[in-house]
């Protein structure tokens, strides 16, 4: 009886703090909105900027969030290391771009500067890669069949290894990154006020280019194919005469390639990189994974254009009418918000399948 | 075996070169990333080696023990392929030097400067680069003869290298204590202010090794254990006793600095314990930790407000029991949606609170009540006393965060034999299980999770008043990731555990501040060695010690085991 009470009290009690927080969120979400909008203290460009910078950071977050959702689909595990990697390749870049700068290739003509930027991708694909699979070596593969709690543990490791480690190489200074002369020109769009730069139109092409190529090539290729047949039955894709670790080594291989070439576009944007970067771009590509559904690589570039908007415009248009003071500060906490919003309402995610998602 | 001779074409070369070419990127990994350099100024015998000198050495010897167990070749030339890893190992410092001349290593690597060549080299430049060779194969082969001893003389050899590390790590520690009593002499006799002198060092190896292996541990424990149990009494509780007061008097023998330092290492005690009921019995990892430590910092430092937000001017004593409530209320506001969802998700979840909280506490939107990155200051000490007073200082918040910690330890004592702690010991093994067997998910997922967070309230508390100030800046990722690798490496669940943890984990950086930029490496690199080697952590309960114990023995090492399919 007393049981059954307590139950009962809790069940209750869930819900309500369930619905309370629903209500809170919706009510935040459409009087903030309302006031912004009534205000009309910004203007029809000011929002069109804002959005393209929301593009262009959900691109980046797209990017990563690939690596996460693969290696979750595969193994099961929440790769913490991953944001790392990304900071590796924006160190790999920085580091092909201040030789390039050097020798005076950088900026030498339009088409020095296209070669050099895809240079710096190549460097950091070569660092990023290289790092994800000697973690996967060390860090991961003698766990896989350790209980779930163990490899997660080893991963947060890893990630706080490889941060002090570049903190150790590198030093704690941020490090200005060299600045290409072509992608910081405006594309010429003849409206007034609204500007967008080469680099914007590069972030977003160059993302949507790649994440088709990887669809294609995990539906269509064969080693595609073990990847997706490994991620569904480890053991039954083993009977089947498919190599399990090529598979997976193949999948941290080309999440980290894309991460490190996220990198390069991270810090061809943001101008900077230092041992913290990696951080928390890597929990928001995490967020943009699940909320996508995790596992699920159209969810992946889903999830991240759609984090990157309600960061670039949430901030102006749920807080600024509220009268919150400052509120591009809060964008991490709109952000991270989102990611206990969606853990708690669809754990599967926009494109995920509503599978039991409790074990 | 009749042969006793090696045969060169018995050795595994191929294994040999591969331990040699690891322990190169090792050696050539504590150079570049700092830690040969800048440990460099610090001795551990002084004018004999510094402890970054003693960090390749310790590589080197790794690389020659290593070789031996994977080559195991008997014989009088069995050093020969320890000799040769090592050799190889050292060959890639001296490559690393070579490099260093021809081109400009440190336009990438900071620490590639001619600092580092010359401790390399030891000072002699270029022409001194093969040292190292030289060095490795020596110490190399060392290695692989000290993995071949049987274990009786093995034994003094690793109380030896562990005799001269802590001696040399806590010398000048040791020597400040020695120094305010009678035995003044001997401490400058023994210890320079930075590492041990020479004379030091032989007194303390031969005192040491020389009492291991008189008092060794586990003849020791077999003479007590054969004993009655009313004589059993008499051996322990003077020991005890001796223990108890050990740790009273702690910090009156040891000076104000280090008496900060094993404060904070007893604050993490306390919140190490508080966590283990979290993730060592409920076994639900919670990233999230600082979000209730600040709940609990910022409770105490508005409620005894003697600064410009202060809402209440009460004293300590009556502003904790609110700090310890309003973590809970907090704890159980954000456990109750998350807690339904599954283990690992619930890490990044949390991890996502902690920031949240952090972002919110040094925001505008809250300073005009937090006061943001300015912070609150002057919060009051709980006993107010003489600052010559027995319980000046951090003194008193030793003794606070001590008698909490015993406390807790005791709650989680009992409440690990209990129906709820054997109910979460469950959840922790397996979920569906627990379910099936009538245990309630998510109520005995919350009543572990509030505990948890009412105990970071408490310690958040105790450090506003401890440190005097709450600023939003100590409200940082890394407050939690302290506390769950305290969990993690002293083993989950365990409560000597969680103080060793602390000890190691706090108290070791705390006291040696200038290297405190790799602290974290340190702990990353703890953080995966336990889950490879030892998951079940430094001082595993003896529940989770017989676990490991059994599965191997039913198992055997060579037995493969059937990948457990996926839950989910």
């Amino acid at each position: 009886m007393y049981a059954r009470v307590m139950e009962r009290i809790t069940d209750v009690a869930i819900a309500g703090v369930l619905w309370g927080f629903r209500i809170a969120v919706v009510l935040l979400v459409v009087v903030g909105s309302a006031l912004t909008l009534g205000g009309g203290r910004h203007s029809a460009e000011s929002w069109l900027s804002l959005i393209v910078s929301g593009a262009v950071l959900g691109s980046i977050y797209a990017l990563i969030a690939l690596g996460y959702t693969m290696v979750y689909g595969i193994l099961r595990l929440i790769n913490f290391a991953h944001g790392e990697i990304f900071m590796a390749g924006t160190f790999g870049g920085y580091f092909v771009a201040t030789a390039l700068s050097g020798i005076g290739f950088l900026n030498l003509n339009p088409i020095t500067s296209i070669i050099s930027v895809v240079l710096m991708m190549a460097g950091a694909i070569v660092v990023s890669v290289t790092l994800a699979l000697l973690v996967e070596r060390i860090a991961y593969r003698p766990l896989r069949n350790a209980p779930r709690l163990v490899p997660l543990i080893s991963a947060i490791g890893a990630s706080f290894f490889l941060q002090y480690t570049f903190r150790g190489f590198f030093g704690p200074g941020i490090y200005a990154y060299p600045t290409v002369g072509i992608l910081d020109a405006q594309v010429p769009l003849g409206i007034e006020g609204f500007r967008v730069k080469w680099i914007d139109v590069l972030v977003i092409v160059s993302a949507v280019v790649m994440m088709a190529g990887l669809f294609l090539f995990v539906q269509r290729t064969k080693l595609g194919t073990s990847i997706r047949a490994v991620s569904e039955d480890k053991a039954t894709a083993a009977l089947m005469g498919i190599d399990v670790n090529r598979a997976i080594v193949m999948t941290f291989a080309i999440g980290a390639a894309m991460a490190g070439a996220a990198g390069v576009l991270y810090g061809l944007i943001f101008r900077q990189v230092y041992f913290f970067t990696g951080f928390v771009p890597g929990i928001k590509a995490f967020t943009a994974a699940v909320l996508g559904g995790i596992g699920n690589i159209p969810g992946a570039m889903l999830g991240g254009i759609f984090l990157g908007q309600v960061e670039g415009v949430g901030p102006t248009l749920f807080l600024s009418g509220l009268g919150v003071p400052s509120p591009n500060q809060l964008r991490d906490v709109i952000a991270f918000t989102m990611l206990v919003l969606v853990l708690i309402f669809r754990p599967s995610g926009i494109l995920g399948e509503r599978v039991a998602q409790r074990a | 075996m009749d042969d006793t001779r090696i045969r060169f074409g018995d050795v595994p070369w191929g294994a040999v070169i591969r331990v040699g070419l690891i322990g190169a990127a090792v050696a050539i990994f504590l150079c570049l990333v700092g830690i040969v350099p800048v440990f460099h100024t610090r001795p551990l015998i002084k004018d004999v080696i510094s402890l970054g000198q003693t960090s390749v050495v310790l590589a080197l010897l790794a690389t020659g023990l290593v070789t031996a167990r994977t080559a195991d070749m008997r014989g009088t030339l069995s050093v020969l392929p320890g000799a040769v890893a090592g050799a190889i190992a050292g060959a890639g410092l001296t490559a690393l030097v070579i490099l260093g001349e021809v081109i400009n290593v440190r336009a990438v690597f900071l620490n590639a400067s001619p600092l580092l060549y010359g401790i390399l080299t030891f000072g002699s430049g270029i022409a001194g680069s093969w040292i190292a060779i030289v060095i490795g194969a020596v110490l190399g082969a060392a290695g692989s003869v000290g993995a071949r001893l049987p274990t009786s003389s093995r034994r003094p050899l690793t109380t030896f290298v562990l005799t001269l590390l802590m001696g040399g790590l806590f010398a000048g520690i040791l020597r400040t204590a020695m120094l305010s009593t009678p035995l003044a002499g001997l401490g400058r006799l023994l210890f320079a202010p930075l590492g041990l002198t020479i004379v030091g060092a032989i007194v303390a190896v031969i005192a040491f090794v020389g009492a291991s292996e008189l008092f060794h541990y586990t003849r020791v424990r077999d003479r007590v254990n054969g004993m009655a149990p009313a004589q059993q009494r008499l051996v322990t509780w003077p020991l005890l006793a001796i223990a108890a007061f050990a740790v009273l008097m702690l910090p009156h023998a040891l000076g104000p600095f280090v008496a900060q330092v094993i404060a904070l290492v007893a604050l993490y005690v306390l919140m190490g314990l508080g966590l283990n009921i979290t993730l060592g019995l409920a076994g639900l990892l919670d990233l999230g930790f600082v979000a209730f430590f600040a709940v609990g910092a910022y409770t105490v430092a508005l409620l005894t407000g003697t600064s410009e937000f202060g809402i209440a001017d009460w004293p300590f004593w009556a502003a904790i029991p609110f700090a310890v409530l309003f973590a809970m209320v907090f704890g159980a506001i954000l456990g109750l949606p998350i807690l339904g969802i599954r283990g690992d998700y619930l890490a990044i979840a949390t991890l996502g609170f902690g920031e949240i909280i952090r972002i919110l506490a040094g925001s505008d939107l809250l300073s005009p009540w937090l006061g943001g990155p300015h912070g609150i200051l002057n919060v009051p000490k709980p006993i107010a006393v003489q600052p010559t007073h027995f319980l000046a200082g951090p003194n008193q918040i030793y003794y606070i965060a001590i008698a909490c910690a015993v406390l807790i330890a005791f709650v989680a004592w009992r409440l690990r034999g209990s129906r709820i702690g054997r109910a979460w010991l469950s959840i922790r093994e397996d979920e569906d299980v627990a379910e099936a067997l009538g245990v309630n998910l998510v109520q005995t997922k919350i009543l572990a999770y509030v505990l948890g967070a009412g105990f970071a309230g408490l310690g958040g508390g105790i450090f506003a008043s401890l440190v005097g100030s709450i600023f939003s800046s100590s409200i940082q990722l890394f407050v939690s990731i302290n506390v769950v690798a305290i969990v993690v490496v002293g083993g989950m669940g365990s409560i000597p555990g969680a103080v060793l943890g602390a000890l190691f984990l706090i108290g070791v950086p705390e006291l040696f501040r200038e290297f405190s930029e790799y602290r974290f490496l340190f702990y990353g690199a703890a953080l995966i060695l336990m889950m490879l080697y030892r998951p079940e952590g430094l001082m595993p309960t003896r529940f989770a010690a017989r676990e490991v114990h059994l599965e191997s023995q039913e198992l055997g090492a060579d037995t493969v085991v059937a990948a457990p399919t996926e839950s989910t």
